[in-house]
């Protein structure tokens, strides 16, 4: 423009001009979802289509990211570009608690209506007398037809406890390296930063421990009626949030090492430490109604 | 806007006639829901009548409005457009007289609701099972328990193409081999459930529809009042022939149900003793194969 | 509103040489320009429109007559199903989705949508998630015919379509929730100096509240359907009694996005009907204020009447008096609505250009379909209304000559905007016309055939119902020949046309920032915030 000033320029909202990111991202999704599909249908070269997508799908997140990164190193985002940025995380974070919503709802419904019912108790209390005679209503469950037959949970205060104290002090480390950030301590940004992401990844081992006990050993799977359906799918989405979130924190941590963000701006910074608590809180929620409860 | 107003004005006449004019259920041009044979399906009718002219009243005096609006404020006739862009009074008003309308049309229907949900005092209990495609009636305290799918003459028919004038098809789609029986004016309680997917169990001469859900049992009632046959459909979508599994009850007097339902126990004596005992367990049996072949 | 005053220029015509549209097809994958944008998600909705429409000319030619001539019964009820996913997920929406892109950043003076990429990412989601729901119609078993609802245990008997419909599913609310996202942070940080929330014009604020239903309702939506997925292909039981769940377990969590999914369709299309009566009324919108909170009030409930969906599953008695009650409520702020549309109309100085011709067809008869719906929410009568023609003819009335109208209104009040031609209106009036009466052949029968006892989602029916379905058909041809109008206009005027002034409706009165740019408005506006007084 031609009357237009540099000082003027850095006050604008940034616009990108065409990026092939998000086309590839749509394409990589779209062949990820199909391959996904095929092998769900048993069709032979599901895998091999659900995997190329998925690789697309991470060079994507790369390059996508990567650009943005290097627009933001040089100067491009000013504070209202930070602004959207924050804004849309928080409604994304909120977009996952509603997913979130969902299955715990799933949760309380079977314990609180169908159950009982099944049981013979409550308004549809004739479900028991007329179809499931010799059912007694239970929580734990695998309904009355003992689907995946017996099983055995797994108990609040072993490594769910353990667990829960892994998630909880991850919470302190990382809000210790926000401040370390906004003090400009980068040594005890980057200890504390490592030593977040350590404890997600501790919990996350401590998790495919549990579930492998829980296969080999309790009986207790996915196919475990309504308890195990519950159970694995609640702490499976959690688990895989957290997979991802340490995986951000790693991300986050290389870009401290290579002396990004600025104790002003360092949005890309708490853009994960936020998701690392939703990360944390929807765990307490978890252990409290899932495995103590 | 002439059009659009006689379009209007059309829809609300075409709407009320149907309140006046009372034509045969089966016959052609029906307008509106039927009385029924049951008082809650009088209850209902009586209800819906209600709520239908309050709507009536509303949309004519709404409808008024804007129609005069359209016709006097216009600019090709010179109107010159007011500045006013509020009016509390005005707001407040129109907020409080829908509010007082809603709680006049929810008085009635809840006490409705009421009786509805109250199955209790039955003298009958008739559990109905829906299968894809078909019903299965039991009568709990009897032992009595049988099939009902759809009329062979319809059943043909309705096959692609099959050449039949389906005009010639007596009660086409709405015939069945098997109806239900029941006797005249007495309280029946009907446990609604499904051995595969959702069904729902619909007569509109009861005015009464449950769904049957696979696993759980659903209560309706019903006192029919008259006697006669009393036709309805599966009403929740079940697959491939949902449209295809009509239900027929017949209501009959105290007598002849009496006699039918001895004749109905004699024929499973003859079909041998012992096999009367396994014929309702393995319709148990049934039911729980689907239930787990669905759950697998 | 008053935001008309604006200083500065709202669009500069010089530009870096590096901000006009890239050439060719790559413009089109690679744009991140929310007019381009917006202009690639109308034209999706119409495709998708006309492809959803011919599905439903299937069900209406197999139901012209009774007995079976066309379609297998099976594969009716894909056409049930497919038509439904496709008019709500791909057509309905994104034409809001294509009107917000276009005109919310005029409306509020911003340079762009705030998360461009993620814009062009949202659009593209969409062509995918409709390649797999199209595809899922040649999967071996057929295509999803469940219903648009989806609800098992009927739906896990699909076939190798299942999963297709269900990631298609997956990306279309990822795109919804992106499109939402971006919505929000644009309104709630881009809007230019002085152009307070309540300044704002009406499409946007219902855009707004539209966006938050959908980020909360999506995700639900999504969790829904992955328990089909893994009650499906992974063991477990959240809907079989059997294990210990239930079916209406998925019922409810999937009305609990359902209903305020038809709100989501239906604000926009409350916003742009409160644009256009002021402008060819000439006069303020009466109760600016009133139809901001009427439109929060009916967002706030919408997330508590979901159970009317299913009044006769069997719940407890206080649960169907609940839902009942919160359902009549509705009626309350949507009334607000009403009444306040008419009194904007009150003592006005009207003209009736097609835009205002629409949007007074949609005052009408979006009324009589709520009237309809008020009918429904009265749990007893519902008993005999349920599952039958009557619904299906409600909720047309609401999403027919109520949504799509009302969008159909949109597009001919800001198409000169966007192509710097007039349309022909003539042609336009004609296509009103057309499609006014056609519609209401259309589907006003099908109240009587609901209240004569037809079920829906049925290929065939009883003699008795013949003569309201035959009307019904011949007005469904009616409405879909009346169409291919519509599209014969739009191109017409894409390509050419008598210039269209910047302030397009002349004479009348305009408020809101996009008439203070150019027509056609230019590649990039606002790139310097307009000051809104
Ligand atoms: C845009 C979409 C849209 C809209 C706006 C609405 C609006 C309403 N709907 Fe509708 N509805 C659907 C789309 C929509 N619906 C769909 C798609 C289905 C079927 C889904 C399926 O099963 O496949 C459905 C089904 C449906 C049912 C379930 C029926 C059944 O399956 O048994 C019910 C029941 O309560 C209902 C009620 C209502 C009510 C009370 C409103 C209210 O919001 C209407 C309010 C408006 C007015 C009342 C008119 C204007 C008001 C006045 C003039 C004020 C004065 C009025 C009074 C005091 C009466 N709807
Ligand atoms: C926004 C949503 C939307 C829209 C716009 C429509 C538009 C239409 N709908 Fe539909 N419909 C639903 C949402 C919608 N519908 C839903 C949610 C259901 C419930 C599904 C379920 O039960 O699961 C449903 C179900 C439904 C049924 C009930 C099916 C059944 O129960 O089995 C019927 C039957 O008449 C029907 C008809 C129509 C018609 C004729 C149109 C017309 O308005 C369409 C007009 C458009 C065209 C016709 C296309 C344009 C023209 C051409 C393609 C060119 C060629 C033209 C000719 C050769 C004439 N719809
Ligand atoms: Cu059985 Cu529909
Ligand atoms: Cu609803």
């Amino acid at each position: 423009m031609a009357h237009a000033d540099t000082a003027h320029d850095a006050g604008k909202y940034y616009i990108p001009h065409g990026s092939k990111w998000p086309i590839i991202g749509a394409v990589s999704l779209f062949v990820m979802m199909l391959g996904a599909a095929s092998l769900l249908n048993g069709v032979g070269i599901g895998p091999i289509i659900f995997w190329a997508g998925f690789a697309a799908v991470l060079f994507m997140f790369y390059g996508w990211f990567g650009t943005v990164i290097s627009e933001n190193q040089a100067g491009l985002y000013n504070a209202g570009v930070d602004r959207s940025f924050r804004m849309g995380m928080m409604w994304f974070i909120f977009s996952e608690v509603m997913f979130f919503a969902a299955f715990f709802g799933a949760l309380y419904y079977a314990r609180n209506l169908s159950v009982p019912w099944l049981g013979g108790e409550g308004t549809k209390f004739l479900s028991n007398l007329f179809l499931w005679k010799d059912y007694e209503p239970a929580w734990p469950t695998n309904g009355p037809m003992a689907v995946g037959g017996a099983f055995e949970t797994i108990p609040a205060f072993g490594l769910p406890a353990i667990n829960t104290a892994l998630l909880l002090s991850s919470g302190v480390t990382i809000t210790i390296a926000h401040h370390a950030l906004q003090a400009g301590k980068r040594g005890v940004l980057k200890t504390f930063l490592a030593a977040t992401f350590l404890l997600g990844f501790a919990f996350v081992y401590l998790q495919a421990t549990e579930y492998h006990h829980a296969y080999t050993e309790l009986n207790l799977t996915l196919g475990s009626g309504v308890y195990g359906s519950t159970f694995f799918m609640l702490t499976g989405f959690h688990g895989l949030h957290v997979t991802l979130g340490a995986i951000m924190l790693v991300v986050i941590w290389l870009r401290v090492m290579k002396g990004h963000f600025t104790p002003k701006q360092h949005f890309a910074f708490e853009g994960v430490a936020w998701y690392w608590h939703f990360v944390d809180v929807v765990w307490l929620g978890l252990f409290i109604f899932v495995y103590w409860l | 806007m002439p059009m659009k107003m006689k379009r209007a004005l059309g829809a609300i006449s075409a709407t009320a006639l149907a309140a006046l004019w009372s034509v045969p259920a089966a016959a052609a041009w029906t307008l509106n829901l039927r009385q029924g044979v049951t008082e809650l399906s009088h209850d209902i009718y009586n209800l819906h009548m209600l709520i239908f002219w309050i709507c009536v009243a509303i949309a004519v005096t709404v409808f008024s409005v804007m129609i005069y609006s359209i016709a006097t404020f216009r600019k090709s006739k010179g109107a010159v457009s007011a500045s006013f862009s509020h009016n509390t009074t005005a707001e407040v008003v129109w907020t409080l007289i829908p509010v007082m309308i809603l709680v006049a049309m929810a008085i009635p229907a809840a006490r409705t609701l009421v009786k509805i949900e109250d199955t209790s005092g039955s003298e009958l209990t008739i559990k109905v099972t829906g299968y894809q495609w078909k019903w299965q009636y039991d009568y709990v305290d009897e032992g009595v328990s049988y099939f009902s799918t759809l009329a062979q003459a319809s059943n043909e028919a309705r096959q692609l193409d099959s050449g039949v004038d389906v005009y010639r098809v007596e009660n086409y789609l709405l015939d069945v081999d098997n109806p239900l029986v029941v006797p005249v004016n007495t309280k029946v309680r009907v446990l609604v459930t499904a051995a595969d997917v959702l069904h729902a169990w619909w007569v509109p001469d009861f005015g009464m529809k449950k769904d049957a859900i696979p696993g759980y049992i659903n209560e309706l009632w019903f006192k029919a009042e008259k006697v006669g046959t009393y036709r309805g459909q599966c009403a929740e979508l079940c697959g491939r022939d949902h449209g295809f599994m009509p239900v027929v009850v017949r209501v009959v007097e105290q007598a002849e149900y009496d006699s039918w339902l001895a004749g109905q126990k004699a024929a499973r004596q003859a079909a041998a003793a012992p096999a009367a005992q396994t014929a309702a367990a393995t319709t148990n049996n049934e039911t729980t194969t689907v239930l787990v072949a669905n759950a697998e | 509103m008053s935001a008309s005053q604006t200083h500065g220029h709202a669009a500069a015509h010089d530009h870096h040489d590096d901000h006009g549209p890239a050439k060719g097809i790559l413009r089109w994958l690679t744009t991140t320009n929310h007019k381009d944008i917006g202009t690639m998600y109308l034209v999706f909705s119409l495709v998708m429109f006309f492809i959803g429409g011919a599905m439903a000319l299937v069900i209406r030619a197999e139901l012209f007559m009774p007995g079976m001539q066309l379609v297998d019964p099976g594969f009716f009820n894909t056409m049930t199903t497919v038509h439904a996913l496709i008019m709500v997920f791909g057509a309905v929406m994104p034409a809001t989705v294509g009107l917000a892109n276009w005109m919310i950043p005029l409306q509020i003076g911003a340079p762009d949508m705030a998360l461009p990429r993620m814009n062009n990412l949202s659009f593209w989601l969409l062509v995918a998630a409709f390649s797999l729901l199209i595809l899922s119609l040649f999967m071996p078993g057929g295509g999803p015919a469940a219903g648009w609802t989806l609800y098992p245990p009927l739906v896990l008997q699909t076939g190798d379509a299942f999963p297709l419909a269900i990631f298609a599913i997956h990306l279309a609310g990822a795109s919804s929730i992106m499109g939402a996202i971006n919505i929000i942070v644009t309104i709630m940080n881009l809007r230019a100096p002085g152009m307070s929330l309540m300044k704002m014009p009406l499409f946007t604020w219902t855009w707004l509240i539209t966006a938050y239903l959908l980020i909360a309702v999506m995700p639900v939506f999504a969790g829904a359907v992955t328990m089909l997925l893994t009650d499906h292909f992974f063991h477990t039981t959240f809907f079989a009694a059997a294990g210990g769940g239930d079916p209406v377990l998925y019922q409810h969590i999937f009305w609990f996005f359902g209903h305020p999914e038809v709100y989501i369709m239906i604000l926009p299309a409350f916003g742009l009907v409160s644009e256009i009566i002021p402008t060819f009324s000439r006069k303020k919108l009466f109760g600016y204020d009133a139809m901001v909170y009427a439109t929060a009030s009916i967002a706030f409930l919408s997330f508590i009447v979901w159970a009317h969906h299913m009044f006769t599953v069997g719940m407890p008695l206080a649960g169907e008096m609940f839902f009942m009650l919160s359902t009549m409520l509705i009626a309350v702020p949507t009334g607000v609505k009403v009444f306040n549309w008419t009194a904007t109309m009150w003592r006005g100085s009207l003209t009736f250009e097609p835009p205002m011709l629409f949007a007074l067809a949609f005052l009408f008869l979006f009324t009589i379909g709520g009237f309809s719906g008020l009918m429904m929410a009265i749990a007893p009568v519902d008993f005999q209304y349920h599952d039958t023609y009557f619904i299906v003819a409600h909720f047309h009335y609401v999403l027919v000559p109520g949504a799509v109208f009302a969008i159909m209104a949109g597009v001919y009040y800001w198409m000169p905007k966007w192509t710097g031609h007039m349309y022909d209106v003539k042609l336009a009036n004609i296509h009103f016309w057309l499609s006014a009466i056609s519609v209401n052949v259309l589907f006003f029968p099908q109240h009587f055939l609901g209240l004569a006892g037809m079920p829906r989602r049925i290929p065939d029916y009883s003699t008795q119902f013949a003569d309201w379905n035959m009307v019904s058909s011949v007005g469904a041809f009616g409405f879909g020949l009346s169409q291919l109008l519509f599209v014969y206009i739009i191109i017409k005027c894409a390509r050419g046309g008598a210039r269209a002034s910047d302030n397009v409706w002349e004479g009348a009165y305009n408020h809101g920032l996009e008439w203070t740019v150019p027509s056609p408005a230019p590649y990039h506006t606002f790139e310097d915030a307009p000051v809104v007084k």
